[in-house]
């Protein structure tokens, strides 16, 4: 079952030589690049079929097998929702991209983002291990990033991509600490083993309550959940096909199904139904009165957006059969309208040049489909029947109808942010085409194929769906509630259930939804008051102070150990080793002289001597020359002493290092004044030599007593024993260096790496301005 | 200040140099010696050219920029360890040919690592050195 690495691969492969792709054919990229897409969506419609029977496809092998890390795949009922809508709706952004972006001269650079995010996101929705759900999950940050900063000349699109990343990232990392205590307590990583387990031993855990909130802070960053919603709105500084495909039908929803793919592991715990429906339905009702303060279309979207994720995380928290079924149904239904919206907002701010409001009116006649496209997804949006927004929101009626707590708060919660809905859905998808046509900054024209089939075709499934919904209830909601609630459902999904209290609550829905159109001025103007008032004490305004506080901070620090001063800097390291070493050693290793009597040979002891002499010499010496040769003797000798004592590598290494050291001084020198300026006061002089005699005592000690203390069993016969059976070769020195610890050697070139360009780099930098930066 | 009889004797050094830094690089798995140690000798080989016959001429006969050398060798190191994920095995596992070849002895991924280790050795000691010296 090697179709599953091929599926979240295969994007990645792609998004490597999209620039290439892209500079082939410059026009029809677009096109070209969503056959991925579009044959990664065949490939999981064929799987429709079995998991609708029940079944789950599988994969995995290996990855760090010491530490029970597996790339282990796993494709039921809720993976292939997701990945449906990631690939489906992947593909239409992929061609809108094209056309939005036709011209611009990072498109290729931006075809890569794209389809790393979509490899990306089905890599999080179909991981069955742990580990792996984490770097997926942070690779979708890490796309966004790019994604939102794409027009990265512009400092608000900078500081919006770099707040995306500090929120979802830092959420990120409490859901790795998270995932590793949950691994603790399961002892296996995998989330098919834990929720093979059941419940039972996480919820009896003492750190239960801590493992839920590090899970539930990197969902409720994700998915933009009160208080960390802030970072949504200002993430529509991307390009308008990044706030359709990210920020609206897919990574947002990261965190939601999250919370889905662990529920069976937390549901039944009462922090976890409060937390749930708490921060949900807060962020419903905030997420809509905030995007009726907004005039421009895509903000508009976005705090709608918020709103639905509020809906869907209050839903989930509900954890009945109907509140989850209503959840994944809304999140289909979410997916397919929000996006056509925000990829309509993108058509009409290319064909009039303009995304506000109040300025946009009448464009049917300029822009018929687009505004076909739209009126399809806005009806969705308000709920209107026989669309399949309007199947989900008699869904969401019933589930909070059922709901054991609180019935009454969370009725009525729903229908406020359901109505206010009804207007946004009409203020973004209706009045912009309707009525008299008002002047644009562009005379406005129809956009082309590669932009209105994405919105076209997604608002035309919004329909129908509507009309068959049976048919997608039990093919794609009711497989993925199974799975959510661990059991089997079998509901019935349709447009009319008969007179009850769901549709009389959406007749009311409705009625208000178009008084609250009507009125949308006033409450538009009052919303704004409200909120202004609450600006200070915001979200918004607390993650600038941690900001400002957390780069202060760091510049205060900085002042501090970054003066510019060599000596200073080698002050602090040696004053640190010093301290930390020697407390150990005076306190945990009991310092001793060695019992037996050292045997020094006469030629050790006169090489001892010589070193003795030039190290004072380097101390004595006016002369930069005289000084760095006299340490070069030094480091001689000491490869000397290397040789005697049998470590022939070591002693080379030396050597070289030695020489090129001086070679290195000696062209330094080159470059500084003439003549040693010898101003330091006496009492400095004082204290540089207690220093280098503190450093040089310490060393002498570490070495004496290093050689009787063994606090752990010694490595080195290992090494020894297996160097030629397991790495084949005889140099245990160097096949502890490219074998054994080859890791550790990957790490020390990479930073050898990465000195040898700073350096490069402070010396162009140097010349190139004409002084030291 | 150009000594005549470094100039000389850099240019028959440079080629000796060289080949005993491969030398050490090839016999490193079994005697004392590697990639390290390798690179650090063809550097100084290289620099001790640059000293004696100016650092363009050093750079005209290396042929490749000092910092593509790091990513090369960067990339060697990094390739060498991806290559048994291939296979199934774990990142960095070692793999080996059955047979060793002639002169080289037995060739592995550990051999590819250590020429990577090599690279990048001889192009940061020369990158920096080099640039050192031009200004």
């Amino acid at each position: 079952m090697t179709g599953l690495f091929t599926a979240v691969f295969s994007g990645f492969l792609l998004a490597a030589v999209a620039p290439w792709v892209h500079r082939l054919a410059p026009r029809r990229s677009g096109w070209i690049l969503a056959s991925l897409p579009l044959a990664l969506t065949a490939y999981f419609v064929l799987h429709i079929g079995p998991i609708a029977e029940g079944a789950a496809f599988r994969a995995g092998f290996s990855w760090i097998p010491f530490l029970g890390i597996r790339l282990s795949f796993l494709l039921d009922g809720l993976s292939l929702l997701f990945c449906l809508l990631i690939t489906g709706i992947g593909t239409l952004v992929v061609v809108y991209s094209g056309g939005y972006l036709k011209g611009h001269p990072e498109l290729g650079r931006f075809h890569a983002y794209l389809l790393m995010f979509m490899a990306s996101m089905l890599g999080v929705v179909l991981s069955d291990n742990a580990i792996a759900l984490f770097v997926f999950w942070e690779l979708t940050s890490l796309s966004s990033f790019f994604l939102i900063g794409f027009d990265h000349e512009r400092a608000a699109a900078r500081a919006a991509a770099l707040q995306a990343l500090l929120v979802t990232g830092l959420g990120g990392l409490a859901l790795m600490a998270g995932l590793l205590l949950m691994g603790r307590i399961y002892g296996s990583l995998e989330l098919s083993r834990m929720m093979a387990e059941g419940s039972g031993p996480l919820q009896s855990n003492p750190l239960f309550l801590p493992i839920l909130i590090l899970v539930l802070a990197g969902a409720f960053t994700k998915s933009a959940q009160f208080p960390f919603h802030i970072w949504l709105p200002n993430a529509m500084e991307a390009p308008a096909p990044v706030s359709a495909y990210l920020h609206a039908a897919t990574m947002v929803k990261a965190g939601v199904y999250l919370v889905a793919r662990v529920n069976p592991l937390f549901a039944g715990s009462p922090f976890w139904f409060w937390m749930l429906v708490g921060a949900g339905g807060v962020t419903m009702l905030l997420g809509a009165c905030l995007a009726m303060v907004e005039t421009d279309l895509k903000r508009i979207l976005a705090y709608s957006t918020v709103s639905a994720l509020g809906t869907l995380t209050l839903l989930l928290g509900l954890d009945t059969i109907r509140a989850t079924e209503a959840a994944l149904a809304f999140l289909l239904v979410h997916g397919l309208y929000k996006g056509a919206l925000f990829l309509t907002a993108g058509a009409v701010d290319h064909g009039a040049g303009s995304r506000n409001v109040a300025e946009l009116g009448g464009l049917r006649r300029a822009m018929p489909i687009t505004a076909l496209a739209a009126g399809l997804a806005a009806l969705s949006m308000a709920g209107i029947p026989p669309f399949f927004g309007f199947v989900g929101k008699e869904t969401i009626y019933q589930a909070v109808l059922g709901s054991s707590a609180a019935r009454g708060l969370v009725t009525s919660a729903a229908l406020l942010a359901n109505l206010l809905f009804v207007a946004i859905g009409l203020i973004v998808g209706i009045r912009p085409f309707i009525g008299a046509l008002k002047e644009t900054p562009q005379h406005p024209h129809e956009a082309p194929v590669d932009l209105w089939i994405g919105p076209l075709l997604l608002g035309a499934i919004g329909l129908a769906a509507g009309l068959v919904p049976g048919a997608v209830g039990h093919d794609f909601v009711l497989r993925a509630a199974s799975v959510v609630m661990d059991r089997t459902t079998e509901t019935h999904f349709s447009l009319w259930h008969g007179w009850n209290t769901a549709v009389a609550l959406s007749l009311v829905t409705f009625a208000a939804g178009l008084t609250v159109f009507a009125a949308r001025h006033p409450l538009s103007r009052g919303f704004a008051r409200v909120s202004g008032a609450l600006a200070p004490v915001g979200p918004a305004r607390g993650y600038f102070r941690i900001l400002d506080g957390t780069i202060g901070m760091a510049r205060g620090v900085t002042r501090v150990f970054q003066s510019g001063y060599l000596n200073r800097y080698l002050l602090f390291v040696l004053f640190t080793t010093v301290g930390l070493a020697g407390y150990t050693l005076f306190f945990r290793a009991r310092l001793s002289w060695p019992e037996e009597v050292l045997h020094v040979r006469f030629y050790e002891a006169g090489l001892v001597a010589v070193m003795l002499v030039a190290a004072l010499t380097a101390i004595r010496s006016r002369a930069r020359l005289v000084t760095v040769i006299a340490l070069g003797v030094v480091g001689y000798g000491v490869s000397l002493l290397f040789l005697f004592f049998g470590a022939p590598d070591l002693a080379m290494t030396q050597i070289l290092v030695e020489t090129l050291t001086v070679i290195l001084f000696v062209l330094i020198f080159y470059r500084l004044p003439q003549v040693i300026v010898l101003s330091r006061s006496a009492g400095m002089r004082l204290l540089d030599a207690s220093i280098a005699l503190a450093c040089g005592g310490l060393m002498t000690a570490l070495v004496l007593t290093a050689v009787r203390v063994q606090w752990r069993p010694s490595i080195a016969s290992y090494f020894s024993e297996h160097s030629l059976s397991l790495a084949k070769g005889h140099n245990i020195v160097n096949v502890i260096l490219v074998d054994f610890r080859g890791f550790d050697t990957l790490g020390e070139i990479t930073v050898l790496s990465a000195a040898g360009i700073g350096v490069y780099g402070l010396l162009k930098l140097r010349s190139g301005r004409g002084e030291a930066p | 200040m150009r000594s005549l009889i470094l100039a000389a004797t850099a240019r028959f050094l440079l080629p000796i140099l060289f080949m005993f830094s491969i030398f050490l690089l090839v016999r490193g798995h079994h005697l004392p010696g590697g990639g390290f140690v390798g690179g650090l000798v063809a550097a100084a080989a290289f620099v001790l050219y640059g000293i004696a016959h100016g650092v363009e001429e050093a750079r005209a006969l290396l042929r490749v920029n000092t910092i593509s050398l790091l990513g090369v060798g960067l990339l060697l190191a990094l390739a060498s360890g991806l290559l048994p994920l291939a296979g199934g095995e774990a990142f960095m596992t070692g793999l080996w040919f059955q047979h060793p070849v002639p002169v080289l002895g037995k060739l592995g991924t550990p051999v590819i690592f250590d020429t990577g280790v090599y690279l990048v050795v001889l192009g940061a000691t020369l990158t920096v050195l080099f640039n050192l010296v031009e200004d």
